[in-house]
């Protein structure tokens, strides 16, 4: 089972789709919090009524596999509006999308936990509407959405192997790809688990020491 | 508007085929759900034995489930097993992936789920006079499936979405795998796959009804 043709070139071609995964995986991550942020602070303020189109919309990413997003975000870019994206560019777009849908309602959820009195008394003390949001409900929303937050943002990486199929050649892709040629599935494919491994379980292991220190009980 | 004409009833045309495809994805994802469940009982178990080797390979099969991509666990359960000599169908391989990873998000809500139930409850059963096992069917086991309900109906739509990855593997009777074979035809690639996500929108809006109906219906009280 040692007895493997991997060359130090594979490894290499290894390390950069790795390099890929989480450089889309960063960007998506980055772009969709933001989005996630100012979607949920709106989603909010509007209350559940007015925001029914904002919810619906994003919805559809959290209702449809993300395999079809990217088939149709690509076609939908290439064939019906004729411009000449990567897919570097349509995956990252899509990818923030999907972030974006989930972390609304993670910065929802971590906004609704702040006691109403608690943002009244700030308000009746003369703080504003941001002075509010800026130091009342960012610290105490934040302890409650951080640990979801980080799930979220390896469920991404996780769910980035789908980028192939907009020919990104991120970490599963070229694994696939060094499978056609080397014929050792098995052992590759331990590599590339390990990858995904190796940074997503230490993660998600801080992400619950986080939840477990600040429980209110 | 744009430089191109939407056929949308050449793609309609082919909506029985989908809705084929719909059925076949509905069958995995379901049958993966009620497999995973039962495995993810019996991991809780594994996990609650006093035996270090079962409990580490519970939490391994957890850990694996829950920290590498659904694709990668496909991928595993095709091309990693086909190193043994064991070659499987797509559907198979599909069905096993799906649900290794099913099993190990289950264990883990279901780990959530027992911390809510008060242990005391174990103690008053076998001082009843149950076994151990008994006390974890009747006492344990009914409170746990009912708290960890909403997080079932969450991992029965993410089984729904994982059954697209099939094509990965070679599965062209699904949803996905029928579109894809159709666009491979007809090249109205953006009027099929939008189709193709309407069907699986209304497929998890049908299930996150269907399971507050039910769950409406069985926690009255």
């Amino acid at each position: 089972m040692f007895d493997t043709a991997l060359t130090s070139a594979d490894l290499i071609f290894l390390a950069k789709g790795a390099g890929m995964t989480i450089f889309v995986t960063a960007i998506s991550v980055t772009i969709g919090t933001a989005l996630g942020i100012l979607f949920g602070v709106i989603r909010v303020q509007l209350g559940a009524v007015l925001a029914t189109p904002l919810t619906f919309f994003l919805d559809i990413f959290r209702s449809v596999p993300l395999l079809i997003q990217l088939v149709l975000a690509n076609a939908f870019m290439g064939m019906v509006l004729r411009l000449q994206l990567s897919g570097f560019t349509i995956a990252c777009m899509v990818l923030s999308l999907y972030t974006a849908a989930y972390c609304t309602e993670i910065v929802r959820s971590g906004i609704d936990a702040v006691p109403a009195t608690t943002r009244r008394a700030a308000r009746s003390l003369g703080m504003s509407w941001l002075q509010d949001m800026r130091y009342i409900v960012m610290p105490l929303a934040t302890r409650v959405a951080l640990p979801s937050w980080i799930g979220l943002a390896l469920g991404v990486m996780k769910d980035s192997a789908l980028v192939y199929v907009v020919q990104v050649t991120e970490l599963l892709k070229s694994t696939q790809i060094l499978i056609t040629r080397l014929q050792e599935p098995l052992f590759l494919l331990m590599i590339c688990g390990a990858f995904y491994f190796l940074i997503s379980f230490p993660l998600a292991r801080f992400g619950g020491y986080l939840e477990k220190r600040w429980s209110n009980d | 508007m744009f430089g191109y004409t939407f056929q949308w009833d050449q793609a309609l045309a082919r909506l029985p085929k989908m809705l084929d495809g719909a059925v076949v994805t509905m069958e995995v994802a379901v049958l993966s759900m009620l497999i995973g469940i039962a495995f993810a009982i019996l991991l809780t178990l594994l996990r609650l034995s006093g035996s270090r080797p079962l409990r580490a390979v519970a939490t391994s099969w957890v850990e694996i489930a829950r920290n590498t991509p659904a694709l990668f666990q496909i991928y595993m359960a095709h091309f990693g097993i086909a190193t043994f000599g064991i070659h499987l169908s797509p559907f198979v391989s599909l069905l096993i992936g799906i649900t290794f990873n099913n099993a190990g998000y289950l264990a883990e809500n279901f780990r959530g789920a027992l911390k809510a139930i008060p242990h005391t409850q174990t103690r008053a059963g076998r001082s009843l006079g149950m076994s151990q096992l008994q006390a974890f069917r009747y006492i344990i086991l009914p409170q746990m499936l009912r708290i960890s309900f909403l997080p079932m109906t969450n991992q029965m739509v993410w089984a729904v979405l994982m059954t697209s990855l099939g094509v990965t593997v070679g599965m062209n009777t699904d949803l996905y795998g029928v579109t894809q074979d159709l666009n491979a035809l007809t090249f109205r690639t953006f009027e099929l796959f939008a189709i193709a996500a309407v069907i699986f929108y209304v497929i998890t809006k049908i299930i996150t009804l269907g399971a507050r109906l039910i769950a409406a219906r069985l926690f009255r009280y």
